[in-house]
């Protein structure tokens, strides 16, 4: 049975004496070699140099400010409902008086924690938030050696507050 | 039997159900039961003479009777209308009825804040069934609404006058189950408002109930406040042995933390009830009854599948045997970590069904 019209049967001719003194296939292969040396190369130096995502890559996500500085996130809950991995955990807390230039709702998200180990950055979190509160970004997590750096909390979630630091604010929303 | 009744047949959406005179129609769909039945936001068939303010159950009756044929020259208030002989009611199958409801829908959001990311009733609320339901989840009005200032009606019930749509079931559950009413419906037109007056606590043994039969978040439990989305809570049929109620609840837990207590509802998103008696509970179970060691647990309680609640709630689990301890001697798994030595929520020490009130920011900081 043949199952492609590419194969070749093999040759079992005795090799002829180009053949048998090696030396030409030897400088065959080293041409290749050489070839090689004036073509683009595939790798780039990575630390230096970076590869640019795509504008729909998915990456590490961020908690959103607005202009005020306020946090956007409410804890609805409806990222971690959408969460196939279950990696979004939080506990709501009760906006205080004197704490309306912190949030800007009522309730906020006193913890939120991210498991950058179950998240299979899909997106759906970004999809179900109804206060444009969370998103995804062009980065991805660092390696770690330790599981412990994978939990990330608010303090590695929130951009920067543009109040106190309206560079990095603006490098965040991408404007910089 | 000498008093036996003659029972009306009265067709609803082409299914012709028998039912004893004096029902109303809203009754005989409920006994057809499934997607004939209109949504009703104000009438509870536990509350004598509510119904008819909200217009979200307004069917066309098509044929008035066997003796009298005419349709009904307007759609009518089913939870207020009683049935005839051979009557015969279109509901999901009129197209006039969709779109008054439709219409209905978006006049009770006219005034309504949307704020379901933070309102505790988002995932039980009826009115964003109804909305969902109704495609109106969106809104077109412009226009800012109507608000109130915040009043403190006591310290286990927290009223959100903005999300308030006006069904007066809450007054008629002062009504008929405490001897006083101090709440009520004050001022007229737009600036009717759920208030006590004046500024009076409501703190009747019963008065909790007026919880669980408020359609959207307008009355919400306190000592639930914030602390969790009931879609993450797990919902367990319980009962204790109450002197003052019938001590049948549904408690929502965390963990072992009991989150909430609220009374079992049935199908209808009503109070259940045992020996023809509505089951409503008193405030002793409702707030104070906080510890898993205060009831007997009989098991999941059911949740409908259409439910948000319904994710990860399986009602019929078997938890499957640890086998690494037997296999190996005893010796339990090695955990590679603890998520609690880094995690912050969720924590062991926060007992969140020990406050009262709302966490605060300064619950979960770590002492």
């Amino acid at each position: 049975m043949q199952l492609t019209s590419r194969a070749k049967p093999v040759d079992r001719k005795p090799m002829t004496w180009l053949e048998r003194i090696y030396l030409w296939n030897i400088f065959k292969g080293m041409m290749i070699t050489l070839s090689h040396l004036f073509k683009r190369k595939a790798t780039i130096k990575y630390p230096e140099e970076k590869r640019s995502f795509s504008k729909v890559f998915r990456g590490l996500h961020i908690l959103n400010r607005d202009e005020e500085g306020r946090e956007r996130c409410t804890a609805c809950g409806l990222c971690a409902v959408a969460c196939p991995a279950e990696a979004i955990t939080m506990e709501a807390a009760e906006r205080q008086p004197g704490e309306e230039n912190l949030y800007r709702e009522e309730k906020y998200a006193a913890k939120y924690e991210i498991n950058m180990l179950r998240c299979i950055f899909c997106g759906y979190c970004e999809e179900a938030c109804p206060k444009d509160a969370i998103y995804l970004s062009q980065t991805f997590a660092p390696a770690n050696y330790g599981r412990q750096g994978f939990i990330y909390k608010k303090t590695d979630l929130l951009i920067p507050d543009p109040k106190t630091d309206p560079e990095g604010y603006r490098k965040a929303k991408g404007e910089a | 039997m000498a008093d036996e009744q003659q029972l009306f047949k009265v067709t609803i959406d082409n299914i012709t159900v028998e039912v004893a005179p004096g029902t109303t129609i809203l009754m005989a769909a409920r006994q057809i039961g499934g997607d004939v039945t209109p949504p009703a936001m104000c009438f509870y068939s536990k509350l004598q003479g509510s119904g008819g303010k909200c217009r979200t159950c307004l069917v066309e009756v098509s044929k008035g009777s066997e003796k009298d044929p005419r349709p009904m020259p307007k759609l009518v208030a089913s939870c207020r209308t009683t049935v005839m002989d051979g009557m015969e009611v279109k509901n999901i199958t009129s197209d006039r009825v969709l779109d008054a409801r439709a219409g209905v829908t978006e006049f009770l959001l006219l005034n309504h804040p949307l704020d379901c990311p933070i309102c505790d009733q988002a995932g039980e609320c009826h009115l964003q069934d109804l909305s969902y339901e109704h495609g109106k989840e969106g809104t077109r009005y412009e226009f800012s609404r109507r608000t109130f200032e915040k009043e403190n009606i006591g310290p286990y019930i927290q009223l959100h006058m903005t999300r308030c749509i006006l069904c007066y079931r809450c007054t008629y559950v002062a009504d008929q189950l405490t001897n006083t009413r101090v709440h009520g419906v004050l001022d007229r037109g737009d600036h009717a408002e759920i208030s006590t007056y004046i500024s009076k606590a409501i703190d009747n043994d019963f008065s909790g109930n007026m919880i669980d039969v408020c359609p959207v978040g307008a009355l919400t439990d306190k000592t639930f406040r914030f602390k969790n989305r009931v879609w993450f809570t797990k919902p367990v049929s319980a009962h204790r042995d109450c002197p003052t109620c019938c001590g049948k609840v549904t408690l929502w837990n965390r963990g072992d933390e009991v989150l909430r207590v609220t009374a079992r509802k049935d199908q209808w998103g009503e109070v259940e009830s045992y020996d023809g008696k509505p089951g409503w509970i008193c405030n002793t179970c409702r707030f104070d009854k906080k510890d898993l060691n205060d009831w007997v647990i009989e098991g999941p309680a059911h949740v409908s599948r259409h439910s948000v609640i319904s994710a990860n709630h399986y009602e019929k689990a078997i938890k499957p045997q640890e086998t690494v301890p037997e296999v190996m001697g005893g010796r339990k798994p090695k955990l590679l970590m603890d998520i609690h030595d880094v995690s912050d929520v969720n924590d062991p020490d926060v007992d969140l069904s020990k406050i009262n009130g709302p966490a605060t920011g300064a619950t979960f900081t770590k002492k």
